[in-house]
């Protein structure tokens, strides 16, 4: 069965890049782009896997963060964590709130794909 | 030639006169009959006395010695009648309703009734005032000996002093007679103010009448007289700026202080409706006083060489054989000298008398202070002697003087005395903070410097002050010298002695008043004092006293009951031989009023309500008045206190606003860098997961190849932009920029920004909507820097309108010699909240998907604009969102 990625994430060419590294690797890929509609998005959509932005428009990604880990249905989903800011404080706090990833962009096209597929597998 | 016996006789002759006048007044006054008698002509001629025989004979021998300078004596009280009328009508409504017996009374009763201080002004006042009334004596002594020079058998005439002692012992009985006849409530004296509004009179006509003769008589008319005095030496004396305007500043400080101005002008003021009169009148007298000071100056320096000046009046009609005139001219002088010592005396004996000789008195027989028969004796003897001994101490004074001095500068020295009165009184009129501490303070040092920079020097370097100190100062300590104080040594002394005295006198004033806190009975007098208007009516003339016993009436009936009240003052009335119901409002009647109403409501309130009626009625402290003024200032305090911690809320509004505002800002500048990190990594994500697709070897499309790296060259060029932008801001924050100032049109840099950001393909299409005839504006300016925040304004507008047609108005106005350009939009505008942070670094308020931008441009126009002097701001309530550009004055200096 196809594995189901979805990707909260803003910047237009970003998920485009994104969107193509895990569809070439065979996984279903459904993005989201508002910060506000994102938890129920993942309620709705039931991923196998988020890969979460932090600077996204409305709402910051630790936030919904929170709001998944809180919520016994999403509370062990994998959740990639994806920042632009790449700060000492936002890893400590996307460890905090519980990602299971956390990775500075720029990424290598590899490390994302590796990531994701560490994540699902059992 | 007038024989001294003819002199004599029609001297004599002219008192009794004036006896006779003071004697009909008095009793017509009694009778309540003589509404003439407090016309405000009356009034106006009582001032007069502000004219003394200084300023009749004094005036000729001024202008001889300094030119035009004896016109400051005439301009300050004329001033102050203009321009201060306010001030005096004050002090009138003061002086009535508080019932103010003289200047002492005034200071002491303005703070809190402190004796301390009416001792004080009243030692003063009787300084300052005892070398005035040995001037007087002096100058009618010097009047007598003119004549008698004619005659010389009559020896014991010439001799002065003998003359001098007569003029006092006759102006002591006179003063006593009529001054002291009775206690009036309000310190009244009919009779005196009658005879001093006739003297009044006399002394105008005779100096009037030696001008017309010294015009018309001696010179061949006023063409003469011009001519005369352009040729005499009194032309070319100089006015000294700094003197001229001390004697103003002096001759209108003393016509307020003066006891005796007082007297007449507050104490003995009928009607307060006279002021307004007086207001004109009273200049215009002190005009005619003045009038031909000159001309006879001129002429008695033609005719008598070398003379005495200062008998100019009298010895210029003597000379030319005008007998009659001369002897006019002396009854002038008379009168003046007359007048002024007469009410001087009751002033001051009304001082002395209430401050000094009564407290004493009543501490020495303790308990029996009621008003009761032996009191009243003891102040009208205490009254009486004081009158003899302030006559004597202006005899003694003549004496010890020699008399040599001439009459202008003791004058003088007395007026900057008297001076020192003046902070006090008029702090105390317009400021409620002003103490009782800081007014001693200022009387007692304004005072010392006054005696010994200018009364002790006055003796000459051997009497009190000897000719070293004078010369050295005190124990050699230059600095301490009496006309060079702390080194001035540059001014006259008159100036010098005014200019320090008056300095150190008003800043000991507000300085100690600032330092303390006025006690409660100072509060309340002081509210009383600044706030007389309000709580005081007009004070009611002649006519009033029936209307008085009727609101005295009308008040008894709804306290005793209409039946009781009514019986009561038929009663009173019948007892004084009236019939009716109204009695006149006598001080009997209104004490019995008083014990009759007090059985009902108490006697304080009593006191209280039959005060505000009868209005002079005194107003002690434990009146309900004062007690509902006390409430007033309370109240009042309290609002202030109100106003006061409602300021301070808003000051503290204004800082919690100002730190969360602080706050938020230093937020954005930790953010600051998370977000240039955030801005660079972003566009280099898609440039390296793009470039990685590219150069791996998988399937790929020729589409896809073409877009990703069509998306590649975006993300760089994006990326080159924000470094552009981040340089920029940077260059502008520093104030590093070059600007390449220019003259060029605003079309010009309009035109240039729209084409620039025209429609690129893809983009939403956007109308620019413009008004070439506006922008006709020539323009000194940076047209690149210019043309780039225009472009930044344009590009938002395609960016964030979300209108269905999105439409940019270019409107340019001039605005106060401005030049404003409003990029207004159809869109939705920018939320109020925002509308204060869309200036600061990365603001942007939208997602980035549409915003494309760094989220920089608009803090970089706000630079822009501030380099080239004008500004840019968000204009609320347009509609959609509005940029106003504002290039200022000398940005568009060539657009007219």
């Amino acid at each position: 069965m196809t594995k189901r990625v979805l990707l909260i994430e803003d910047e237009p060419n970003i998920i485009q890049a994104i969107s193509f590294i895990l569809s070439r690797d065979g996984w279903r890929v459904d993005t989201h782009a508002d910060g506000r509609t994102a938890v129920a998005e993942v309620a709705r959509r039931n991923p196998d896997v988020v890969i979460l932005d932090v600077q996204l428009p409305n709402r910051s990604g630790f936030d919904i963060l929170q709001d998944l880990r809180a919520d016994p249905g999403t509370q062990a989903l994998p959740v990639l964590m994806l920042t632009a800011r790449g700060q000492k404080r936002d890893r400590e706090m996307a460890e905090r709130y519980g990602a299971s990833r956390f990775m500075t962009k720029p990424f290598a096209n590899a490390e994302v794909l590796d990531a994701v597929r560490a994540l699902v597998a059992p | 030639m007038i024989g001294i016996n003819v002199l004599v006789a029609v001297c004599l002759t002219y008192v009794a006169f004036l006896f006779a006048i003071a004697f009909v007044a008095e009793k017509r006054a009694r009778q309540g009959a003589g509404g003439w008698l407090r016309s405000p002509l009356v009034y106006t001629l009582s001032l007069s006395i502000y004219c003394t025989a200084w300023t009749f004979y004094g005036a000729v021998g001024y202008a001889v010695r300094s030119g035009l300078e004896f016109v400051t004596i005439y301009l300050g009280p004329t001033l102050v009648m203009i321009g201060w009328i306010w001030v005096v009508r004050k002090l009138v409504r003061i002086g009535r309703s508080q019932r103010i017996t003289s200047i002492a009374d005034m200071i002491s009763s303005r703070y809190g009734k402190s004796n301390l201080l009416g001792v004080i002004v009243t030692l003063l006042a009787v300084i300052g005032t005892t070398p005035y009334i040995a001037l007087q004596l002096q100058s009618v002594s010097l009047s007598f000996s003119v004549f008698s020079n004619d005659t010389p058998a009559m020896l014991n005439v010439r001799d002065l002093n003998a003359t001098a002692l007569y003029v006092a012992v006759g102006l002591a009985l006179f003063t006593v007679l009529f001054g002291t006849r009775n206690l009036d409530v309000n310190e009244r004296h009919h009779g005196v103010v009658t005879a001093i509004a006739v003297e009044a009179v006399v002394k105008l006509i005779a100096l009037l009448a030696v001008g017309i003769f010294v015009v018309w008589g001696v010179a061949g008319g006023p063409a003469d007289i011009v001519a005369r005095i352009e040729a005499s030496e009194i032309a070319e004396l100089q006015l000294a700026g700094g003197r001229w305007a001390t004697l103003i500043f002096l001759s209108a400080a003393a016509f307020l202080c003066l006891p005796r101005m007082f007297q007449v002008m507050v104490v003995e003021n009928a009607d307060e409706r006279h002021i307004a009169v007086a207001a004109w009148a009273f200049p215009l007298y002190l005009f005619l006083m003045s009038l031909f000071v000159i001309p006879i100056a001129v002429v008695g320096l033609g005719v008598l060489p070398g003379a005495n000046p200062d008998l100019y009046v009298l010895t210029v009609p003597l000379e030319l054989g005008q007998g009659k005139l001369a002897m006019l001219s002396f009854l002038g002088g008379f009168s003046s000298a007359t007048s002024m010592v007469i009410v001087a005396a009751i002033a001051l004996s009304t001082m002395v008398s209430n401050h000094i000789v009564m407290p004493i008195w009543l501490s020495a027989r303790r308990g029996g202070a009621s008003m009761s028969g032996d009191v009243r004796n003891a102040v009208i003897l205490s009254r009486r002697l004081s009158i003899a001994a302030i006559l004597a101490l202006g005899y003694a004074y003549f004496r010890f003087s020699g008399g040599g001095t001439a009459l202008a500068a003791i004058g003088l020295i007395s007026f900057a005395g008297v001076a020192q009165v003046l902070p006090a009184l008029i702090g105390g009129l317009f400021w409620r903070g002003a103490t009782r501490n800081g007014a001693a303070a200022g009387l007692v040092l304004g005072f010392a410097v006054w005696a010994y920079t200018l009364f002790l020097p006055s003796f000459g370097g051997s009497l009190l002050l000897p000719a070293s100190v004078l010369q050295d100062g005190p124990w050699g300590v230059e600095w301490l010298r009496p006309q060079a104080l702390f080194g001035v040594e540059t001014l006259d002394p008159v100036v010098h002695a005014v200019f320090w005295s008056m300095t150190l006198n008003t800043v000991a004033f507000f300085a100690v008043s600032l330092m303390g806190f006025p006690a409660p009975l100072e509060r309340l007098q002081g509210a009383q004092f600044v706030n007389v208007f309000d709580h005081s009516k007009s004070a009611p003339g002649m006519t009033r006293g029936a209307a008085e016993a009727e609101d005295l009436l009308i008040m008894s009936q709804r306290i005793l009951g209409p039946a009781e009240a009514q019986a009561m003052f038929q009663r009173a009335a019948q007892r004084q031989g009236k019939a009716g119901y109204l009695p006149d409002t006598t001080p009997e009647f209104v004490e019995t009023l008083e014990r009759e109403l007090a059985g009902s409501v108490g006697a304080a309130t009593a006191h209280a309500m039959v005060g505000q009626i009868t209005g002079g009625a005194s107003v002690s402290v434990e009146d309900l008045m004062a007690v509902a003024d006390e409430t007033a200032q309370m109240l009042e305090y309290s609002s202030q206190l109100k106003a006061k911690s409602e300021e301070l809320g808003r000051t503290a509004r204004q800082l919690r606003d100002a730190n969360e505002k602080l706050t938020a800002l230093s937020i954005q500048k930790d953010a600051f860098l998370s977000q240039i990190s955030h801005e660079l990594r972003t566009p280099m994500t898609s440039i390296r997961a793009f470039s990685e697709i590219l150069m791996a070897d998988g399937p790929m499309s020729e589409a896809d190849q073409k877009k990703f790296s069509t998306i590649i060259h975006d993300e760089a060029i994006r990326l080159t932009r924000l470094l552009d932008d981040l340089l920029d801001l940077s260059v502008l924050e520093n104030g590093q920029v070059t600007l390449n100032w220019q003259e060029t049109s605003l079309a010009a840099v309009l035109e240039r920004a729209v084409s620039a950001s025209a429609s690129g393909r893809g983009e939403r299409p956007l109308r620019i909507r413009r008004a070439p005839g506006a922008e006709d504006v020539a323009l000194v300016t940076d047209p690149d820097r210019l043309a780039q925040v225009f472009i930044n304004l344009i590009a938002n507008a395609r960016k964030y309108c979300d209108a269905a047609l999105p439409e940019l108005r270019i409107a340019v106005a001039r605005r106060d010699g401005a030049v404003v350009v409003d990029f207004i939009d159809n869109g939705s505008g920018i939320p109020a909240p925002s509308q204060g942070v869309i200036f600061e670094k990365f603001a942007r308020l939208t997602d980035q998907s549409r915003a494309g931008g760094a989220g920089l441009g608009l803090a970089i126009c706000r630079e822009i604009m501030d380099k080239l002097g004008g500004a840019i701001v968000y204009l609320p309530g347009q509609g959609g969102a509005a940029f106003r550009v504002s290039l200022p004055k000398a940005v568009a200096k060539a657009a007219e």
